[in-house]
């Protein structure tokens, strides 16, 4: 099982520092889509399918294509002369050596969190799948219309930033 | 007197025991917890380092996948994972996001369409 894990893990990190260092733009959103299924076969393996295909067809259907039209719409797949980084770049790096120190002493410091800790035995996952059904419809039906309500907000917000300017 | 061809071979057959029993056993959930620090702080590096606004963009899409992978994790590992909290939570942060990403682009696609670039450092007419 850990290799497994550790497989999965090196292909997220592998994806997402791709992602974030390559120069060509196309390439960070194809790095993306490689993290992100990464992130969704951890999920799998977690045993929450629910969430694992949910994020194969929200992310990686969805939200990289997206990526790839707003780059191809800004010409962002043409290679620029001047340097990828901000002039501040060695604050950010720092920041974020910083940041990822504290989690991580944080996470191995604590005794909440027990080290040799096997998951608990799981419902099986048709059962599973029907419960988060049967929740979304009862215990959390007012966060459900909350989202649906965000989306169709968002949905009309996109459109309406993104609509051509009327010239003066 | 003991052997040490034969102390050999137990320690191997010991080394292979527990070589087998590792890879049996579930990863310990400090090892999902670093996973998500880490892809976290790449995510944050990169939103924080880079000129580009669609870059800084998936830079933001990993920490909230970080986020998620928290959630999941400790669901899994909790006390009540019949209860399916995590589960929910992450769900809902799904579909935020991908609110979150819409409204980003069409913001960033606005902003190009104004100053005829991406690049963050030229996007200045509102610093003092």
């Amino acid at each position: 099982m850990i290799w497994i894990f550790v497989i999965l893990a090196m292909v997220t990190l592998a994806g997402a520092m791709a992602a974030l260092s390559q120069r060509h733009l196309v390439h960070c959103a194809l790095c993306l889509v490689l993290a992100l299924g990464g992130l969704a076969g951890l999920f799998l393996q977690l045993d929450a399918q629910f969430v694992g295909l949910a994020q194969i067809l929200v992310y990686i259907g969805a939200v990289a294509i997206l990526i790839v039209f707003a780059i191809l719409l800004t010409r962002g797949s043409e290679p620029t002369q001047q340097s990828a980084l901000t002039s501040s770049w060695v604050m950010g790096v720092s920041v974020a050596v910083l940041t990822f120190g504290s989690l991580a002493a944080g996470v191995l410091a604590s005794h909440v969190i027990p080290w040799a800790s096997n998951p608990k035995p799981n419902v099986a996952t048709d059962v599973a799948v029907n419960r988060i059904g049967e929740k979304l419809m009862t215990d959390y039906v007012v966060p459900l219309e909350v989202v649906a309500l965000l989306l169709t907000a968002a949905l009309i917000g996109a459109v309406i930033i993104a609509m051509k300017e009327e010239p003066k | 007197m003991a052997d040490p061809w034969d102390l050999g071979l137990g320690h191997s057959l010991e080394l292979g025991a527990w070589s087998l029993e590792l890879s049996i056993a579930m990863t310990p959930l400090v090892c999902y917890l670093l996973l998500s620090a880490l892809l976290f702080s790449i995510g944050l590096a990169g939103a924080l380092t880079r000129r580009n606004a669609i870059i800084v963009l998936i830079g933001i899409e990993l920490m909230l996948n970080a986020a998620n992978l928290n959630f999941i994790a400790f669901w899994r590992y909790g006390e009540h994972p019949e209860t399916l909290t995590g589960v929910m939570f992450a769900i809902f942060s799904i579909g935020v996001a991908a609110a979150e990403a819409a409204v980003g682009l069409a913001l960033i696609i606005a902003v190009y369409r104004h100053y005829k670039t991406t690049n963050l450092d030229q996007v200045d007419s509102m610093k003092g």
